[in-house]
């Protein structure tokens, strides 16, 4: 399976690429539909999403609550402004660690790739010093919290 | 944790800069001065001397106190630090994506499965 790209672009942009082995529909209904997302976007072992919601429509709420099941928790807000069936959606979102961060503008496309999708998150960050930000922490910090300490580390 | 933090906005954002990561990786074959990095990047000497501080002040880069060449040298240690937070920031979506196959091929058509027995 194809690797996942991860690059900054310019001050404010991240790029992330990764091919799936599934049709753009079925790699569209995982990104949109509440009881698949559910299922995957988790980062490491441990982690569970019971609260997921994905109104998928211009205007939307997104919501997803994370939980490791040992007292460590945070979520992430946003709205979805644009999306067209199976190829692409817009959207802005932000962690709460317990603080908002500032708004990340993401543009997810879906391109066919032989019997596969290509896909392509697009974030838009308000400024070089929140990119910075996010990339140091991003969700990682709230996981990391609940582990406790990270002095060691950095 | 919030110190260790802010430090490493420092560095995000100082390598945020096209130009300050070219000084970089100009800086990896060896120290150099300002006079010898300004003209390569065809960059009055003031432009680069701003630059140098945001990579000093981001602890990317140290230079001599001594003297007036003031050679800037890489400091390592701050780049691998970085480039470990992103690794860290691509581990939670390599996780992610991973678990997104296995969901992906579930939601396949019976047929399209057959290649894979081995992951069923």
């Amino acid at each position: 399976m194809s690797k996942l790209t991860l690059r900054t672009e310019g001050d404010t942009h991240v790029v992330v690429t990764r091919r799936f082995a599934a049709p753009p529909q079925a790699v569209y209904r995982a990104h949109t539909e509440p009881e698949l997302i559910q299922k995957w976007l988790l980062g490491p072992e441990g982690w569970t999403m019971p609260v997921c919601i994905s109104e998928a429509r211009a205007g939307g709420r997104i919501r997803y609550e994370w939980t490791n099941g040992k007292g460590g928790a945070f979520h992430l807000t946003g709205e979805y402004l644009e999306l067209e069936a199976w190829r692409r959606i817009v959207h802005v979102e932000r962690m709460h660690l317990p603080a908002p961060t500032p708004n990340n503008h993401v543009e997810t496309t879906f391109d066919a790739d032989g019997d596969g999708t290509l896909m392509t998150i697009r974030m838009t960050l308000p400024d070089a010093q929140t990119r910075a930000a996010m990339l140091a922490t991003g969700m990682e910090r709230g996981m990391e919290a609940s582990y406790g300490r990270l002095e060691g580390m950095i | 944790m919030q110190a260790g933090t802010s430090r490493l906005n420092a560095t995000f954002a100082a390598l945020a800069d096209p130009t300050r990561r070219a000084i970089l990786a100009r800086l990896a074959s060896g120290e150099a001065t300002v006079n010898e990095l300004a003209d390569p990047f065809a960059m009055t000497q003031p432009a680069i001397s701003k630059h140098l501080k945001v990579l000093e002040r981001a602890g990317l880069i140290s230079r001599d106190r001594d003297a007036q060449r003031r050679p800037s040298r890489l400091e390592p240690k701050r780049l691998a630090e970085a480039s470990r937070w992103l690794d860290r920031y691509r581990k939670f979506w390599e996780a992610s994506f991973a678990r997104l196959d296995t969901v992906l091929e579930e939601l396949q058509p019976r047929k399209a499965r057959r290649e894979k027995p081995s992951r069923r």
